[in-house]
């Protein structure tokens, strides 16, 4: 409800007020603190703890922008977003940046006015079903209910794998992931689709995790990554390299604990990560220190994945795409130079 | 001694000063105003849109869809359009929306009379029933249905049978769906000279009443008409009529008619909430008639069934109307809640994932809000009339 008040504020605003293209990082540094759309619930990516603290891979992405800016990775505010409401609220600008384990698409960055300035994870969809209805494979679905989450691609990518393979199904469609993973649950829906990572995230919601399975089937190619506004591309600019420092940083084994000594070394890369050299802050409109910033206060790629979605977290997930192409996987930053 | 004509009619005061002048500049003025600020807003939303990338025109209209809906009272798949999802949408609210009213009054009229019955239990039963109901939020009584009762049901191939025909799951209730064959024209052509024959047969009823005081038995001439006719047909032409029974096979069950929990859940909480709000109109309506009229028309020597009928309903239905009125159209916007439990209305459809997979925000929101708008002065118009036909005529 509070959502669809938004959606009309926004309407309404888009017809009254004059144009305003104040750059964005100039509205955060005023503002005093960072606002981005968050998921409402989903373990591992984004979830607010019992007091408030948010936690996962994405609000640890958000608390690397905030720190870049701020020094302080607390100088964030987070606005859980439904997958089908986050990209009002980003157009409207009540949100500076969307970091809601999104999927980057043609249409959403040519026809809608959005703009992915990297991909944090690498991800493809997958079913889930109950072990006790015997099934093994996706193509044997046919003829079963699916629960789904509305507005995402995955709605679009279940109605083009049963078209591909020439099956029915029927969709139960949600406004949420939480009412979809409810209703699933219930037995509503024979099985629950979505990301492959998200499927892990949300089995540890149901009652028994152990009584689902994951289908082996990965039917589509799903990019996440942070979303911002078309327009200003120094705020585009800023969190890219955002993304891509905390990729350097892994590649070059700069960790939260080493940033700091590593910044006296000798190895130029580092050197002009860390911003002892150069000034590549600058051209950002940041400060010199400004990736230091980032590795001292949030870590690097690998330490944000293991902490998050990997060994040091509940979901296990091997990095496997989103190991560094260095060690097998497809993560790949361009050089600061 | 005669006093000189006053002037005052002739003298025009100075057109600044001329009321009905005045009142035309006025209005002129603020009507400006108004358009000016229309013009403004539009061309500046557009603007803005434009600059920051997002779709200004309904040019997705036409373009694939991609996603699938579970309810469709048209042909639909992932290939057709958005303006087909939008329709498909459109008719999955109209049909709530028309299904709830009608038995919403039903349920309403009952209840209604109810709280007035002479029996203490039926009264107090209804006071009860509309307390409970119309204090309780309607999202709530919406999740209840949805979750409380609904989905404890047993899954497909633990299907509650209902008599060998119908079955009971948490994928919702599924009937044997009516398959004409040839010959069954006839029922229906039946059924038409029924409907046909009765309003016929009362008109000259009614006017046989007001020519001689004989009465007909208007009611069941009708009955047999319009429902004996088309059964002896339907017997007469051997039963053209063939009934496909749900059968489970894989997941679910395939043929017949299907009612989802989200369609059964959404009615049932729109049709037993908006029927608490009816039943105290009722309440208000016959209770405005005053206590002379029922009384007098006993003196008359009129039975209680027709003292009803004749006396005391169409006094209650000009008090009635009007807020029944607002109660249709509640009922018709309060199916937006449907977004809630996943049933395909216009607004989950369009609303939601149309507007969300084409960017184009400003124009879905306000073709949907054009949408209900259209139905609640349609259903206003369509009650207006009836009100107009209810009124005291002044002779």
């Amino acid at each position: 409800m509070k959502r669809s008040l938004a959606l009309i504020a926004f309407v309404g605003a888009a017809c009254l007020s004059a144009p305003s293209f104040a750059a964005t990082v100039d509205q955060v540094k005023s503002r005093g603190y960072l606002v981005c759309g968050s998921n409402p619930g989903l373990p591992g990516f984004g979830l607010p703890d019992d007091k408030g603290n948010w936690t996962g891979f994405d609000i640890d992405f958000c608390r690397a922008v905030a720190a870049t800016i701020f020094n302080d990775p607390n100088k964030v505010r987070f606005v859980p977003l439904t997958a089908k409401d986050r990209f009002t609220a980003l157009q409207s600008g009540e949100i500076d940046v969307l970091a809601r384990n999104t999927t980057w698409t043609q249409s959403r960055e040519v026809a809608q006015g959005f703009l992915f300035p990297a991909i944090t994870y690498y991800d493809g969809q997958g079913f889930m079903v109950r072990k006790k209805l015997g099934v093994n494979s996706a193509t044997e679905l046919d003829g079963a209910s699916i629960c789904v989450q509305q507005g995402t691609t995955t709605e679009l990518n279940l109605a083009d794998f049963f078209r591909t393979h020439n099956k029915k199904y029927e969709p139960v469609v949600f406004a949420t992931a939480d009412e979809a993973i409810k209703a699933y649950d219930s037995g509503r829906c024979d099985s629950f689709t979505t990301d492959g990572s998200q499927l892990v995230s949300e089995r540890l919601k149901l009652g028994t995790p152990d009584d689902h399975i994951i289908l082996p089937e990965v039917i589509s190619k799903e990019p996440l990554g942070p979303t911002v506004r078309q327009g200003d591309d120094q705020w585009f600019n800023l969190v890219r390299w955002t993304a891509f420092a905390m990729l350097d940083a892994e590649e070059l084994g700069v960790t939260q604990k080493n940033a700091d000594e590593q910044a006296k070394g000798t190895n130029p890369e580092v050197r002009r990560l860390l911003g002892a050299e150069g000034n590549y802050g600058s051209n950002l409109g940041l400060t010199q220190d400004w990736a230091l910033r980032i590795i001292k206060n949030v870590g690097n790629y690998g330490e944000v994945f293991d902490r998050n979605l990997g060994e040091g977290s509940r979901l296990k997930l091997k990095r496997g795409l989103n190991a560094l192409y260095t060690k097998g996987g497809i993560q790949y930053a361009p050089p600061i130079r | 001694m005669s006093a000189p004509a006053t002037p005052l009619a002739t003298e025009r005061p100075p057109i600044w000063n001329d009321p009905f002048w005045r009142g035309l500049a006025s209005q002129i003025l603020l009507a400006g105003v108004v358009a000016l600020l229309v013009i403004e807003a539009t061309i500046n939303a557009r603007d803005n849109m434009h600059a920051r990338g997002i779709p200004t025109d309904l040019s997705f209209w036409n373009m694939p869809a991609g996603f699938d809906i579970n309810q469709s009272f048209v042909s639909y798949s992932a290939l057709s359009p958005y303006g087909r999802a939008f329709v498909v949408g459109l008719l999955n609210t109209l049909f709530v929306a028309i299904v709830g009213v009608f038995f919403a009054t039903i349920v309403g009229f009952a209840v209604g009379a109810a709280r007035l019955s002479k029996s203490w239990l039926l009264a107090r039963l209804a006071t009860m029933y509309v307390e409970v109901i119309r204090n309780i939020p309607l999202l709530l009584q919406l999740l209840f249905w949805y979750n409380a009762v609904l989905k404890p049901l047993p899954g497909p191939r633990q299907s509650v049978d209902l008599f060998g025909a119908a079955f009971l799951n948490n994928r919702g209730l599924f009937v044997p769906e009516p398959v004409a064959r040839a010959g069954f024209d006839y029922v229906l052509i039946a059924f038409a000279i029924g409907i046909l024959g009765s309003l016929v047969f009362s008109f000259f009823a009614r006017h046989r009443q007001t020519e001689t005081g004989a009465q007909w038995p208007v009611f069941r001439v009708s009955l047999a008409l319009v429902l004996g006719l088309p059964i002896l047909v339907y017997f007469l032409t051997g039963r053209p009529l063939d009934f496909a029974a749900p059968q489970l096979r894989g997941f679910n069950f395939v043929g017949g008619i299907r009612l989802s929990p989200e369609l059964v859940a959404l009615l049932l909480s729109l049709i037993l909430y908006t029927a608490s709000f009816i039943a105290e109109i009722v309440r208000a309506g016959i209770q405005s008639v005053p206590r002379g009229q029922a009384e007098a028309s006993l003196a008359l020597g009129l039975r209680p069934g027709p003292v009803r009928r004749l006396v005391i309903m169409p006094q209650a239905m000009r008090v009635i109307i009007p807020p029944l009125t607002n109660q249709y159209l509640n009922l018709t916007k309060n199916s937006s809640l449907a977004v809630f439990i996943g049933y395909p209305d216009l607004v989950q459809i369009f609303a939601g994932t149309v507007l969300n997979q084409t960017g184009a925000a400003v124009q879905v929101i306000f073709i949907t809000m054009a949408v209900y708008l259209v139905i609640s002065l349609a259903t206003s118009t369509v009650m207006n009339l009836y009100a107009r036909h209810t009124a005291i005529r002044e002779r």
